[in-house]
């Protein structure tokens, strides 16, 4: 029980820090154009990340399953310009469609 | 758009990611009830960490018997993509060093990206919108996990892990949208995540990503 304290203390605290960097060392200051153009382009580039760790891995190993194709079926439904809660759900019902079936 | 409108723009679409926000929540509260952290714990990590993939980090780490310095490295790892992502934010917000310490805290992937309005800075009002009904969707979410999570059963079998990248897909398209510059930095994000996954700590990958901003950018400039 002390290793799960200890973890979530330590975390919190390093957590908030992280999130405090950028705001409290900078502070409100300007920054260079050159910069902000970068700042710009990580949206784009973060999120892709976050997709493709979601839904094409598990711990090291890639993957595909029912989850990866749920979420394929949810983009391509929303590249074509459908609701975004009908395209998640169609997305959810997807992947539960599929585990049934296998 | 006015300050207040920002706000109720981001409170609205916050309610959208609330959603598998808390489904989330609600399995995070099951593994830490599983893994034997009690009740007290799980409910801690989330107000005071309120990081779903830094708390996943600390139970598997802990779960598969590692040590508490190991789960704090995985766990930090993790969250290192809000380093930069805290710069980006850095001009957006207000204040003295402490307040600005403190609204930093309502920074999350979802209120990030959706407060990104392309050029110029992020919008301070939408993402502390948008991260309300979040937080109380997490902390809820692991007090019904801690508690009833046995009621609930396996989300995965409605596929409601599905909902979560389907959201951040979501935000992607919208980016992808504004420009061939944002579809470079993403391709290129994509390929280097997809490479570092199967040799690096988790966590790492996602911070590699962001050099495909830096790509995408220096393609643009040499032309």
């Amino acid at each position: 029980m002390t290793a799960v304290w200890v973890s979530i203390g330590i975390v919190a605290v390093i957590n908030f820090a992280i999130k405090a960097s950028g705001p409290v060392l900078l502070g409100g200051r300007e920054l260079p154009d050159e910069l902000l153009r970068v700042i710009a382009l990580l949206a784009p580039a973060i999120l892709t990340a976050l997709v493709v760790v979601d839904t094409l891995s598990d711990d090291h190993h890639l993957k595909v399953d029912a989850q990866t194709v749920g979420v394929a079926v949810a983009g391509a439904t929303m590249a074509a310009r459908v609701p975004l809660l009908a395209a998640v759900g169609l997305g959810a019902a997807t992947a539960a469609v599929l585990r049934v079936i296998h | 758009m006015t300050r207040d409108d920002s706000f109720r723009d981001g409170i609205r679409i916050g309610i959208g990611f609330a959603l598998p926000g808390f489904v989330l929540a609600v399995s995070f509260g099951v593994l830490a009830r599983d893994l034997g952290w009690g009740v007290v714990a799980p409910i801690v990590a989330s107000i005071i960490v309120f990081s779903g993939s830094a708390q996943f980090a600390i139970a598997n780490v802990l779960g598969a018997g590692g040590s508490a310095a190991a789960a704090i490295v995985a766990a930090v790892l993790v969250n290192a993509r809000f380093a930069p992502m805290s710069v980006a934010l850095a001009s957006a917000l207000k204040g003295g060093r402490v307040r600005r310490a403190l609204e930093a805290q309502l920074n999350v992937d979802a209120s990030w990206a959706i407060a990104n309005r392309g050029d110029g800075p992020f919008d301070r009002e939408l993402m502390i919108g948008s991260t309300l009904p979040q937080l109380v969707a997490w902390v809820g979410g692991t007090v019904v996990g801690v508690f009833a999570g046995d009621a609930i059963g396996d989300p995965d079998r409605l596929g409601l892990d599905v909902i979560f990248p389907a959201f951040f897909l979501w935000l992607l398209i919208e980016e992808l949208r504004r420009g061939r510059q944002q579809v470079q930095a993403a391709a290129i994000a994509g390929a280097v995540a997809l490479l570092l996954i199967p040799f690096t700590p988790p966590g790492v990958p996602i911070v590699a990503s962001c050099v495909g901003a830096l790509v995408a950018l220096r393609g643009r400039s040499s032309r």
